[in-house]
């Protein structure tokens, strides 16, 4: 459980957080979407206590991070794969996060194992590591104190398909034992496809948050019909609200058996009733965060 | 506890449990007893040499070491031929290159960003930097120590192979402050890392520092009367260096040595201190 309350952090005066409030939930994976420079590298730096918010504060686990008394067994952290000292070798890297949370050295193979590093891979210096090894790396270490929470930002930067894949596969199985996940991504794809929960912030301030379900149903339902404005009228007059697509095209902020029912008791006739699938998580991300975009009107 | 659901856009609140009722990873409560100091110490001991940087330091250092005992035996008149050659031999190498240990101690985890790391495990930065000063000591007074033992055997073996009497010419009070000089060495490492926080940048700060500066000084002491009298209230390096030979300090020596560090030591090192402090570990 990882709760955030009202976190702001100004820089001089740069506003990097305004107000951040949300929380990640047991037995359920947050993405954690926004932008480049949005501020999720930052709220993930405060959550872990490695920088100070000018306001407000985060909790993991109800305690803030830095009065944890051994954080590593409660909390796994991956904020940069390639942080790592150049000269130490995979395993030697894992074996001084172990000792510094106490933990059994066989929990060093296990976690070499878990993450498909052979020995050989793990004898070699991080110098030598590809991104993708790195993140294998950097998910071993965050998992060697059998934490609780997962803190993670941007994961799967840099995994092959496969290792995608495996990462998914993971990080699912965690939460469904219970665990906490919080990952931070602008793979979209990669998001839609695991989180139960989305956060999406823009510009330090939370734009959208919710489950995937709820976040992705506001595409709504989109009506053809010759007579769209008869139809709007008694759609409006139902307390919902509908959109203009096009002369014949009305999209409706409910569900489409609710929009066929209206038109039945309405009798305007219908050419086309369906859900607005398409849409998904990249129009919602854009369509959100159009405000905050460095490409201005992407949306 | 309380539960904060998250706020959907839209509508229905978000079903946050678990569907499965067995018991999970959130809902395990127990209690890790904190890390202990020595725990924390042992690992900032083994970083010192776990690296490729810190292996061939220790390489160099050996090799060095076993170059100069050699030169000793061959090369040395007879009546040099004793215990002072032979720990010096090995001594020397280790107080120039300790401190780089001690230095990049410091350092990688900002050079090398490992910090992001070190410093989520054990967030309470104070104690990491407590427990690389502590190794950065510990390794320079275990250095001494292997030199003097090393040193002993060297004169042994190395007086029998150039056929002279065994000399001891050093005192147990030498000895000390031999440890004593090493100690401050380290402590510099320590300082320049923890004011520097990069690992190039303090590298060659050290160089200035315990090469360049002493030369200059001594340079300057040898051309100018009115430097000569001043030289060892204000140059460290020389007060320092003076304690490898040294079996008794003066109590005009000993206050030069405290005036001394107190400006080149303990006064950067608590702005060092104050600096890791407050730096943000990138």
């Amino acid at each position: 459980m990882i709760l955030i309350d009202s976190l702001t952090m100004k820089y001089g005066g740069f506003t990097a957080l305004d107000d951040v409030s949300f929380a990640s939930e047991p037995g359920r994976v947050t993405g954690f979407l926004g932008p480049n420079g949005a501020g999720k590298s930052t709220t993930m730096r405060i959550m872990v206590g490695l920088t100070k918010p000018t306001s407000g504060h985060a909790t993991v686990a109800g305690r803030r991070y830095a009065d944890l008394p051994n954080p590593g067994r409660e909390v796994g952290v991956l904020l940069d794969a390639s942080a790592q000292h150049a000269g130490r070798t995979g395993r030697e890297i894992l074996t001084i996060a172990a000792r510094t949370m106490g933990v059994p050295g066989r929990r060093v193979d296990e976690m070499l194992d878990l993450v498909s590093l052979t020995p050989t891979e793990a004898g070699r210096r991080v110098r030598n590591y590809s991104l993708g090894m790195r993140q294998r790396l950097g998910i071993a270490t965050a998992l060697i104190g059998d934490p609780h929470v997962l803190i993670l930002d941007e994961p799967a930067n840099g995994l092959d398909p496969a290792g995608i894949r495996w990462m998914r596969d993971l990080l699912r199985g965690y939460a469904d034992q219970g665990g906490t996940v919080l990952l931070s991504s602008h793979l979209l794809h990669e998001i839609e496809v695991i989180a139960d929960d989305l956060i999406v912030i823009g510009n330090g301030r939370i734009v959208a948050q919710g489950t995937k379900a709820e976040l992705l149903a506001t595409a709504g339902t989109l009506v053809r019909t010759p007579d769209t404005a008869v139809l709007a009228q008694a759609i409006a007059s139902a307390g919902l609200v509908a959109h203009s697509s096009g002369p014949d095209l009305l999209r409706v902020e409910s569900d489409p058996h609710v929009v066929g029912r209206i038109a039945l008791e309405t009798g305007v006739p219908l050419v086309e009733l369906r859900a607005a699938e398409g849409a998904g998580l990249e129009e919602m991300f854009l369509e959100l965060t159009a405000e905050t975009q460095r490409e201005g009107a992407a949306a | 506890m309380s539960t904060t659901t998250i706020t959907p856009t839209s509508g229905t609140p978000a079903s946050g449990t678990p569907t499965s009722g067995t018991p999970t990873a959130g809902a395990r409560r127990t209690t890790y007893p904190p890390i202990p100091f020595g725990r924390i110490l042992g690992v900032e001991l083994r970083k010192m040499f776990d690296t490729r940087s810190g292996f061939w330091l220790l390489m160099s250092i050996g090799i060095l070491a076993v170059l100069a005992s050699a030169a000793v035996v061959l090369f040395a008149p007879d009546e040099e031929i004793a215990y002072g050659s032979f720990a010096g031999a090995i001594g020397i190498p280790m107080s120039i290159l300790l401190p780089v240990i001690a230095v990049l101690s410091v350092t990688g985890e900002w050079s090398q960003r490992s910090g992001l790391t070190t410093f989520t495990l054990v967030p309470s930065r104070g104690r990491v930097i407590a427990a690389k000063a502590v190794a950065a000591v510990g390794v320079g007074v275990a250095g001494m120590a292997v030199a003097l033992a090393v040193g002993a055997l060297g004169n042994v073996v190395g007086s029998q192979l150039a056929g002279v009497p065994t000399q001891w010419d050093a005192t147990a009070a030498n000895l000390g402050f031999i440890v004593l000089a090493s100690v401050l060495g380290q402590l510099m490492g320590f300082m320049l890392g923890v004011l520097v926080r990069n690992s190039p940048g303090a590298i060659v700060g050290y160089f200035v520092y315990a090469f360049i500066v002493p030369t200059l000084s001594g340079v300057l002491a040898s051309t100018q009367d009115w430097y000569r009298d001043v030289q060892q209230w204000v140059d460290f390096q020389y007060n320092q260096t003076s304690l490898y030979d040294t079996v008794g300090l003066s109590g005009d020596e000993a206050a030069q040595l405290a005036v001394t560090a107190g400006l080149w030591l303990v006064l950067p090192m608590l702005v060092g201190l104050w600096l890791v402090s407050r730096s943000e570990v990138k």
